[in-house]
């Protein structure tokens, strides 16, 4: 063991990996967000209830058929992307012309009635959600111990929002999806769908919000407020990094994560107000966010 | 690509067509028909309807009645996206380069449609500019006649038969506005139909085979271009020119 500015580093390392762990959340949601505000014009306030939707599904297939982390993976951001379809077709399709503050309402309300369904049937202890099998225990890298689990949802979240970012912005679907969030009617006027891809688009988003609140699952407790806590630092990230930018989206949310978790070990005081200290100061100096296009 | 339809034969046929924006009633009974490989220009003062005249044709207004028949379809009752995929393009006035995109992926925006379009080959010989500036990274950062001739450019790749061109010569210089005349013929000769709407009747007397003269959302007048000198005095009535 050494120090660091008299931290020892175990607590140094720990923090770090903490932060990591929480950036690649919040870098999971806001990218959610961001793409989902680029395509529809629509601010998702409900996207702290679907992530936890998400781990909700994975507990429920659990304990209804058994199945365990790994389909849930695939099976929760499917079931709840399914719901998130059904409320763009219903509901959300008619606020795109109207101010953002209607998007904003709506889905805020559907926030809380998804909250207080989940409160209702499951309290608001928090459950318990097992660790799956295959990543169990840990690797001693000398400085530090890290657990098996922590490092795949760190992976994870860098490959899913890789992997996002680079449809979005270098294959031929992403050109849609760009071209149409400038100028959906002329988009559509080339013969491609918009609608369909609007809708697609929230549904996906809400799918990553979903996939979210899995990897979380066997992490925090899955309980009803889970996305509530999250939902607002994940704003403030999304503020931070420009609205609708998906580079933004990714790199505020990993380097607020780790910021967070570096003020934990030096200023612990600060840690729990850093980010809304950032937001304040970037707003001020820069309004559009780091990555935003345009004021 | 020569073989096209019946030259005699109407491909679009417009009859008697209104357009709403919201509240306002743009066009008032419109009626006119574009033959199968023909080029036809609509002329007429700024908010005479030409331009919703061609977004009624792509779908991309409000409310419409009437009837629009295309290639003996009707369309009026689909969406814009199925109405492109029947084989009309639309080049807007505004052009509509998307400043987020590359030049090549502005190029490559337009799904293909039906086979026949032209290949990128032949879109670089006709706007030598364009194979040069596909490397730029982005579409918006070409000047206004390169960015007019991608807008052209790309919407001959999908294979549409009529192309519906909005103001191709607004505010470009008038060696540009030349290679854009010598395009629209070259299209022609390919068997192309072009809708063409132009302030410039200088410019459309080039290309064009007939007129329609718009006011108030109708057509007022129809000519040939061989009886353009006959219809000068009446031209610049109309067109306060």
């Amino acid at each position: 063991m050494f120090e660091i500015f008299g931290i020892p580093s175990t607590a140094l390392f720990g923090q770090l990996l903490i932060g990591l762990i929480n950036g690649s959340f919040y870098a999971l949601l806001s990218l959610g967000l961001a793409v989902i505000f680029g395509m529809l014009n629509i601010i998702n306030f409900s996207h702290g209830a679907q992530y936890m939707m998400g781990a909700f599904a994975a507990y429920i297939i659990l304990q209804a058929t058994g199945l365990g982390y790994w389909p849930a993976l695939i099976i929760a951001p499917i079931i709840v992307g399914i719901t998130g379809i059904i409320i763009e077709r219903t509901m959300l399709q008619w606020l795109y012309k109207l101010d953002h503050l209607y998007g904003l309402l709506l889905t805020f309300g559907i926030a809380l009635i998804i909250e207080g369904v989940a409160r209702n049937y499951f309290g608001s202890a928090g459950l318990p959600y097992t660790l799956p099998d295959s990543l169990r225990g840990g690797q001693n890298l000398g400085f530090m111990f890290l657990p098996n689990y922590r490092a795949w949802v760190i992976a994870v979240s860098l490959v899913v929002c890789l992997g996002t970012w680079f449809v979005i912005e270098r294959t031929k679907l992403g050109s849609y999806l760009r071209a149409a969030t400038e100028n959906p009617t002329l988009v559509r006027a080339m013969g491609v769908n918009v609608p369909r891809m609007i809708t697609l688009t929230y549904g996906f988003g809400v799918a990553l919000a979903a996939f979210a609140g899995v990897m979380a699952a066997p992490i925090y407790n899955v309980s009803p407020q889970m996305g509530s806590e999250l939902i607002i630092v994940v704003f403030a990230v999304v503020v931070i990094g420009g609205m609708g930018s998906i580079l933004g989206a990714i790199v505020t949310g990993f380097g607020l994560g780790v910021i967070e978790g570096l003020t934990k070990v030096f200023f612990p005081e600060a840690s729990n107000t850093v980010i809304f200290v950032i937001m304040a100061i970037v707003l001020l100096v820069r309004p559009a966010g780091l990555f935003g296009r345009r004021a | 690509m020569s073989v096209m339809l019946d030259p005699r034969h109407a491909l679009l046929t417009v009859e008697d067509l209104h357009a709403w924006y919201g509240e306002s009633h743009i066009l008032h009974g419109t009626t006119f028909e574009v033959m199968a490989g023909e080029v036809v220009t609509l002329l007429g003062r700024n908010g005479a309807g030409k331009t919703t005249t061609l977004k009624s044709i792509m779908g991309m207004v409000g409310q419409r009645k009437g009837s629009i028949r295309f290639g003996g379809r009707e369309l009026i009752g689909l969406s814009s996206n199925q109405i492109a995929r029947e084989g009309i393009a639309l080049c807007p006035e505004e052009r509509g380069i998307f400043a987020s995109l590359t030049v090549e992926e502005n190029l490559l925006l337009p799904p293909v449609i039906k086979p026949g379009g032209l290949s990128l080959d032949q879109i670089f010989d006709l706007f030598p500019n364009l194979r040069e500036r596909l490397g730029s990274s982005q579409g918006t950062k070409l000047s206004g006649g390169e960015q007019q001739m991608l807008a052209i450019g790309r919407i001959l790749r999908t294979g549409a038969r009529l192309l519906l061109l909005d103001e191709p010569t607004e505010g470009l210089a008038p060696v540009i506005i030349q290679q854009i005349g010598k395009t629209i013929r070259a299209l022609k000769s390919q068997g192309f139909t072009i809708l063409l709407v132009e302030q410039n009747f200088r410019f459309a007397s080039t290309v064009a085979d007939r007129y329609y003269i718009m006011e108030h959302g109708r057509i007022v007048e129809r000519f040939a271009n061989s009886e353009l000198d006959a219809n000068v005095e009446k031209l610049h009535e109309y067109l306060g020119v």
